[in-house]
């Protein structure tokens, strides 16, 4: 990717003083990008490890709580945030190109997707909410052999739903302060490395979704 | 290697002390030499602070039936634990000496990050806080380990307010890990190829792989106790159906590997402490290198030791149990180097070094203490007794807080221009070695004969032990109160430093003393 | 400055030696620690004597299978295998016995089985060694290796001594020492000169501490709470001890009191017990 830039001179605003060149600037963004995503995979694997514990520990109470896992708006939120990620792929490809106004509407679209994205998952928490399916002093579950249990894997899934909605609600952030650096012409084929950054932090934040949509919607899944 | 330097030496030349003044100028400094320094001021604190709950502690101590109340003992030693494991190790060198070195070490200009390395240190703060308001608001009682169902059903104290410090300041950790990984494979001078790399930076590169990988565990192992404590959904409750050693394991994930990110700086330090005042190269440099990266690698696959009478299975015990001994391999090569390094050398004996034998005496008993408690059979009889204080007292004060007083003593003229004095740093060294054992031995033998840990009140037949122990926790303070007067005298008013008085060989020698802002160093670029 | 200093860099073989040597010593000590761990933790014999520990916050009941309770006592006999059932009723705690080399903890929601076997008569301390709350350092106690022919004895209920002896015994016996005496840490009100003087509870009524209050206070600790301190600290010995134990108790708490003034009235009305 750095082959196809033209390099920035010393002089360019964009190269910070304490690097040598852009096309260092450029690979220390990513490998720091890439370092954060990683430390992402052992908070979320945290998480994982303990929902694979219950899960095996509670084999039958986890097969009477997927039962309420709303397998079709998790569906449809996979394809939602899958395309946010093509679009978001549009996004910097258009950024490299020197597209402006390519890179503003993909960027929006993104954020549309996930906007509606986290729309759905304030439905599908509504539901729970209703159900009283929220773990806390409200819980209430109707198979009374499961109750504990049923709370407990509930509560794994808020944390990792949630902590990944938390991540998504970043991101939405981070995309809008992205239009508006666009919108006021910030970026260039020459330095666009936000766009770069975010993406990668946004496809991140899809493959999570990629996990735990099988993991807690699909595998065992009972009618 | 003292290369001439181009510019002529001046009292009123500019350096990155005096570059700028005021307070905004430090409080939004993006120099990594300025954050290195607002970390100094800020851990100082905090080991003072711990120190205090410290000498609460061992006074209380001094009788069988205790000073506090059983509830102000069980805070005392809950807010120690946590403030110098989170609030002062884990920080301490690679924040300070890891900060302002290790971009002179490589060549570099600055560290790859400057304005996350200033966000981390906010951050650091902000935990600070958090962890300092649950102290005034009354402490918390869980011990620093924070064990369930005690710390999620049972403790009515400050639990969750002080989880959010320690999660915080974690933040602040994987930060600069992540800043140090990348200035280390993307900033170093041309010509400066990873095998020429100082042995500080190679262990601050293993010390920043912890970081990264180990820290995240523990912020969710807190989030899902906080959750706990506030919903009750039973995660950590057997009576609600959870599992109350599931903690324990997600707790130690971390906390293993921790203990190695509080060490491994300190290793770094020696390794150039010891090279330096031996005038030799460092003995079996790749070997020291490569063990760094083993000791980070392997410390991740023995947290189960903590748990050998917790209930763990039998043979995930025994796995645990060998790679424990796997790890201490490369620290015993560390070891061995180090004093290889000093064999037909030209051994001097100023502060630094003092620190460094010190170091080597001490973490080697701590070292080897620690393989008695990864032996399964005698685990079962010290474990949650003084012998593990007395074991992880001597690795991390015996041993890091020495490597970190050797460290800021080496560098002292480098950071501030001036010379320490001397005399009172070797008497400040003694001190500290004496005060040390004296306060931490004994521990070895009361946790041999039985007494354990976290004792209000003991019985009558270990007070002998523990008199001893707080008489010598009274000269360590002394020992630590020293440095703390002459090095602030010394800053202000100390001889001027020549460029390098110690004739040592690092690139970071190069610049003039109080090194400029931005950092020029003179490289001979080969 | 001339340095006389060897330009060694490193020496491959010494490197393999000190790495070797080291890992050969650590294996020994793997191996043999190892052993010993797989000893304890392996399935006791069959004539293990089957002995209940619940701790919780803050004493260790015991239990024996013969109906014997004991708080934070154990009497064992020598050269017996001992098989512990470890329960937890709240926190985690663990117990240790230093002089048997003997730790594991008690986890809530599980039970832990340990063996072992005393081979020496004597009193041995007893500690909780995993910080379970405000008086984690006062949840120890004592285990009694006793000789077989002393063991059977202790079974059959004691060898008689005067009612104020049994009384103070079962004091001990049942942990009453342990909170009632000296070492109250605020928890329950010490007994010492309590007999016979009057008593105020928390709901404002003032009661006469005598043989009956006694014995409510020890059999339903929760009917009458001394102003100032906390219900459901003590435990319920209702169904534990027998009416002759009862009397024991009540006689060696009397003797804890000084004995009362009398008024200043003449001879002739002055009261008796």
């Amino acid at each position: 990717m750095a082959d196809s830039e033209a390099t920035l001179t010393a002089h360019e605003p964009e190269l910070k003083h304490h690097f040598d060149d852009s096309a260092q600037q450029l690979e220390s963004s990513t490998l720091g990008m890439w370092v954060f995503l990683v430390t992402e995979v052992m908070f979320f694997g945290g998480m994982f490890g303990a929902y694979t514990v219950y899960r095996n520990l509670y084999r039958n109470a986890f097969a009477s709580t997927s039962h309420f896992m709303n397998v079709i708006i998790g569906a449809v939120n996979t394809g939602v945030l899958i395309c946010s990620s093509f679009t978001m792929v549009l996004a910097v490809r258009s950024a490299q190109l020197g597209q402006k106004k390519a890179l503003v509407a993909f960027l929006i679209l993104t954020l549309i997707l996930g906007c509606v994205f986290l729309s759905l998952k304030y439905v599908e928490y509504h539901e729970k909410w209703v159900d009283h399916h929220i773990p806390g002093p409200g819980f209430q579950y109707a198979d009374p052999r499961y109750f504990h249990q049923a709370q407990i894997l509930f509560l794994l899934y808020f944390a990792m739903t949630g902590m990944h909605a938390i991540h998504m609600i970043v991101g939405a952030g981070l995309l809008t302060t992205l239009i508006v650096m666009a919108a006021r012409d910030r970026f260039s084929a020459t330095w666009h490395t936000p766009v770069e950054m975010i993406g990668l932090y946004w496809h991140f934040v899809d493959i999570v979704w990629i996990f735990l949509f099988p993991l807690l919607y699909l595998i065992g899944h009972t009618q | 290697m003292s290369p001439t330097l181009p510019f002529a030496s001046t009292e009123a030349r500019t350096n990155y002390l005096n570059a700028d003044y005021g307070w905004k100028s430090w409080l939004f400094t993006t120099d990594h030499k300025r954050i290195a320094l607002l970390y100094l001021f800020s851990i100082t604190v905090f080991f003072f602070v711990g120190g205090l709950f410290a000498v609460g502690m061992r006074l209380n101590l001094l009788t069988p039936q205790g000073l506090f109340s059983h509830d102000t003992y069980n805070k005392l030693f809950t807010m120690h634990g946590i403030i110098m494991v989170f609030f002062f190790l884990v920080p301490s060198i690679p924040a300070t000496l890891g900060n302002f070195l290790v971009p002179m070490m490589i060549g570099a200009r600055d560290l790859a990050f400057p304005r996350i390395n200033l966000l981390s240190w906010y951050i650091y703060i902000v935990g600070g806080i958090f962890a300092l308001t649950a102290v005034v608001q009354g402490g918390v009682d869980t011990g620093w380990t924070f064990y369930a169902p005690f710390s999620s059903t049972y403790s009515n104290t400050h639990v969750i307010l002080a989880a959010l410090g320690v999660f915080v300041s974690g933040f602040s950790s994987i930060l600069t890990g992540l800043n140090f990984i990348v200035t280390i494979h993307k900033m170093r001078a041309p010509g400066m190829t990873w095998s020429r790399l100082p042995l500080f930076v190679w262990g601050h590169y293993a010390t920043s792989l912890i970081q990264v990988l180990g820290t995240p565990v523990i912020a969710i192992t807190l989030v899902l106790l906080g959750l706990e404590r506030l919903l009750h959904a039973g995660i950590f409750d057997p009576t609600l159906g959870g599992d109350p050693v599931l903690f324990q394991h997600l707790f130690w994930f971390y906390s293993h590997p921790a203990v190695y990110i509080m060490i491994l700086p300190g290793m770094a330090v020696i390794s150039e402490i010891v090279a330096c005042f031996s005038r030799k190269a460092i003995f079996g440099y790749s070997f020291v290198a490569f063990s760094s990266i083993a000791i980070a690698v392997l410390g991740f696959l023995v947290w189960g030791h903590h748990l050998f009478v917790a209930g763990q299975s039998m043979y995930a015990s025994m796995a645990f149990s060998f790679i424990s001994f796997l790890v201490a391999v490369p620290s015993a090569i560390k070891v061995f180097n180090w004093t290889a390094t000093m064999y037909k050398g030209s051994v001097s004996f100023e502060t630094p070094m003092l620190y460094a034998f010190g170091f080597i005496g001490l973490f080697t008993i701590g070292g080897l203490t620690g393989l008695f408690l990864a032996t399964m059979a005698i685990d079962v009889h010290v474990t949650d007794t003084y012998f593990v204080i007395a074991h992880f007292h001597y690795v991390m004060v015996g041993g890091m807080v020495m490597a970190y007083l050797g460290g800021i003593h080496f560098w002292f003229p480098k950071i501030t221009g001036r010379m320490y004095p001397e005399g009172w740093a070797k008497f400040a060294a003694l001190v500290v070695f004496v005060g040390f054992n004296l306060t931490f031995f004994p521990q070895f033998i009361l946790g041999y004969q039985g007494m354990p840990r976290r004792y209000a009140h003991y019985a009558p037949e270990f007070q002998v032990l523990n008199v001893m122990s707080t008489a010598g926790a009274s000269v360590l303070a002394v020992g630590y109160l020293l440095p703390m007067i002459y090095l602030t005298w010394a800053w202000r008013k100390g001889p001027r430093a020549p460029q390098n008085p110690w004739n040592a060989k690092g690139l970071e020698w190069s610049s003039h003393p109080r090194p400029r802002l931005p950092t020029t160093l003179n490289i001979n670029r080969w | 400055m001339i340095l006389r200093t060897k330009a060694i860099h490193g020496s491959i073989p010494l490197e393999i030696t000190w790495s070797v040597i080291p890992f050969l010593v650590m294996l020994v000590m793997f191996t043999w620690g190892t052993k010993l761990y797989f000893q304890n933790y392996t399935l006791p014999p069959n004539n293990a004597l089957d002995i209940y520990v619940t701790g919780k916050q803050w004493m260790w009941k015991v239990q024996y299978p013969t109906g014997q309770r004991e708080i934070n006592e154990m009497h064992i006999p020598v050269d017996q295998p001992v098989k512990l059932i470890l329960a937890s009723e709240d926190v985690i705690h663990s117990f240790y016995i230093p002089a048997f080399r003997l730790k594991h903890d008690v986890v809530p929601g599980s039970y832990q089985t340990y063996w072992f076997e005393a081979t020496k008569p004597g009193r041995y301390h007893i500690f909780c060694a995993e910080y379970c709350g405000t008086n984690h350092s006062d949840m120890g106690g004592w285990v009694t290796v006793m000789e077989p022919s002393e063991y059977a004895n202790w079974l059959t209920g004691g060898t008689g001594g005067s009612m104020r002896e049994q009384g103070e015994k079962l004091f001990q016996q049942y942990g009453c020492v342990t909170c009632h005496v000296t070492n109250t840490q605020g928890r329950c009100p010490s007994l010492l000169n309590v007999f016979g003087k009057p008593v105020v509870l928390d709901d404002g009524r003032t009661v006469l501490a005598d043989e009956a209050y006694i014995r409510e206070s020890i059999l339903n600790p929760n009917a009458k709470i001394v102003k100032g301190y906390s219900p459901d600290i003590m435990p319920v010995f209702e169904g534990q001890i027998g009416e002759d134990g009862l009397l024991q108790l009540i006689a060696y708490i009397k003797s804890l009191s000084a004995p009362t003034p009398s008024p200043a009235v003449p001879k002739a009305t002055r009261s008796t017990k």
